[in-house]
């Protein structure tokens, strides 16, 4: 098994636990908002989509990076903004509260 | 130099890391939701940015023509869509951000393969996990999607044969991608694979109701980030493998949450269309077709609404579905005006998702203090003159507690039977989202008072209003 491989299965062990740890304990009005803002998270995939598309002359991957950019980027912007629309309902409920 | 910005980068991700977990903690609370949305979006801003510094990526023109594409369709989608459509919205974005992780996998594989001639033996294997993930992800949502908005039957699809051809499709997946892990530059073996996950994607969802979408959007949602981590391996880059992995275990603890609300396994979900529930769905509905079922008009509800002491009202999908959320609110403050106490019951998966109603209501203006979990109101119910159920149907449905033979016995209900007087405002006798009659309906207390609901709460309010004056 290569470092880097290695050195990836320990960061992605560490990070699930930090997953479980910090989604525990949320109240049910929030689990819409939580799913879909951890939704817009898994857009990271944009990271990926920008590297693979990186270099300058068109082929098949390029094309293939260009598609993943496009539909990642959807997933992110998508994502945080529905999830802010929900949340801006609960913050002017709370003012009249 | 280049050293300098090979490590800023990776502080960069770092950062980004660390906001997307203070994001994700600071979303589990109301207070500071909004903000932790915002904290996460920083991130990921953050992380977009110093990716884009990368020497690797030369192609700003049309990366730039992709992002603005993306952002277009995402922002219009986002700012568009109905609150009460918002599980196959997140459906929908899931199955793009699992397309895109599966398009990275099959890319550096591709790139992989033409640069060097042949494919290192783990980018394989974690290649056929990314593209696995990925795909089944993608067409799982998109069906999942399609089944929401009702464009396929909510109903569990089956077909003779269908475990066995299902096991073929994992046996066939299992058989190439050994072939692969041998002789890496087959490409037909490769994209047989591709096509397998998006098969099992379809087949994954296919025989799960309606009523159960809620939680495959959800396992879904899990899905995609494990797909996002894989594409990581595959890159080596750990801002994909952490942010992938939070999204992963958070998807499944949500998962978890909401199999509990419904008082089922995992398993029991995904796999229960294989047993022989439908003949006992069809016997039960045949024995209540002699019943009696007692209506009342709007004046008599009303009636019976603004005399009482205690009022609970139970709102359902019906109810956000007729926009009726908020009459719902103006009837609730003229009872409160002539000194009847509100509450509002809302169950862990009223809606179509775990706090699905409270945003509904919330975008009704409902104060946030009378609405009530299912486990707080309960034994209020004993208390309660009158329960007033709106376009809810089987998280009432008394039989979840004593009829073994019905499909959602075991599940949690509010126990609306025990208020003195029940109002049910309906459309029709029509079944709910998971196929059942609804024995309540037939109960000696329980008032049905047909309608849509709007106009129903409409009446309502004016009736209790002439009752004020």
């Amino acid at each position: 098994m290569s470092q880097e491989l290695l050195t990836g299965l320990v960061v992605f062990v560490l990070a699930s636990f930090v997953g479980f740890e910090v989604i525990n304990k949320v109240p049910p009005t929030l689990h819409t908002p939580l799913m879909s803002g951890s939704n817009a998270i898994s857009g990271i995939s944009i990271v990926g989509a920008l590297l693979v598309m990186g270099s300058k002359d068109w082929n098949l991957v390029t094309i293939l990076g260009f598609i993943a950019v496009i539909l990642a980027t959807i997933n992110v912007v998508g994502g945080f903004w529905v999830t802010d629309r929900m949340l801006q309902m609960f913050k002017k409920k709370e003012v009249k509260a | 130099m280049s050293d300098y910005l090979v490590t800023g980068i990776e502080l960069a991700y770092l950062t980004a890391a660390a906001l997307f977990i203070v994001g994700l903690k600071q979303l589990g609370s109301p207070a500071t939701a909004r903000q932790g949305n915002v904290i996460a979006g920083v991130g990921m801003l953050i992380a977009i940015a110093a990716t884009l510094l990368d020497r690797s990526i030369l192609n700003y023109q049309t990366i730039f023509v992709g992002i603005v594409i993306g952002s277009l369709i995402g922002a219009i989608t986002a700012e568009k869509v109905e609150m009460t459509a918002m599980p196959q919205m997140v459906g929908i974005f899931n199955g793009v951000g699992g397309a895109a992780s599966a398009l990275v996998a099959v890319g550096e594989f591709w790139r992989l393969l033409k640069s060097t001639g042949t494919v290192p033996l783990d980018a394989t294997i974690i290649a056929i996990l990314g593209i696995l993930i990925g795909g089944v992800t993608f067409t799982g949502s998109v069906m999942a999607f399609a089944k929401l908005q009702e464009l396929v039957t909510g109903a569990p699809v089956t077909f003779p044969l269908q475990q066995p051809f299902n096991l073929l499709l994992l046996i066939s997946f299992l058989v190439g991608s050994g072939y692969l892990i041998f002789d890496p530059t087959n490409l037909t073996i490769f994209l047989i694979l591709v096509g397998i996950s998006l098969i099992l994607g379809v087949m994954f969802v296919l025989p799960i109701g309606g009523a159960d979408m809620p939680v495959v959007v959800s396992l879904l949602n899990s899905f995609s980030g494990l797909a996002a981590s894989a594409a990581g391996f595959i890159l080596a880059n750990n801002m994909l493998i952490v942010a992938g992995a939070l999204v992963g275990a958070s998807g499944i603890i949500l998962t978890e949450i909401m199999c509990k609300a419904m008082n089922r396994s995992l398993t029991n979900v995904l796999f229960s269309a294989f047993g022989s529930d439908g003949t006992s769905v069809a016997g039960a509905m045949g024995a209540q077709q002699d019943k009696v079922v007692r209506s009342v008009d709007p004046e008599e509800g009303a009636m019976m609404l603004g005399y009482a002491r205690s009022v609970v009202i139970v709102p359902g999908y019906g109810m956000a579905v007729a926009q009726a959320q908020h009459g719902v609110r103006e009837l609730a403050a003229q009872l409160e005006k002539m000194g009847v106490e509100v509450k509002y019951a809302i169950h862990p998966v009223a809606g179509r998702m775990p706090g699905h109603m409270n945003v509904l209501l919330a975008e009704a203006n409902v104060p946030y203090t009378q609405l009530y979990d299912m486990d707080d109101i309960n034994p209020d119910f004993d208390r309660t003159d009158v329960a007033l159920i709106i376009g809810a149907n089987d998280v009432v449905n008394p039989a979840a507690r004593h009829d073994t033979s019905s499909p959602i016995y075991g599940m949690p209900i509010l126990d609306v039977d025990k208020a003195q007087h029940t109002i049910v405002i309906k459309r029709s006798m029509r079944t709910g989202f998971a196929g059942v009659d609804n024995e309540l309906f037939y109960k000696d207390k329980t008032l049905m008072l047909f309608g849509s609901a709007q106009d129903v709460v409409a009446q309502l309010v004016s009736q209790v209003k002439e009752l004020s004056n």
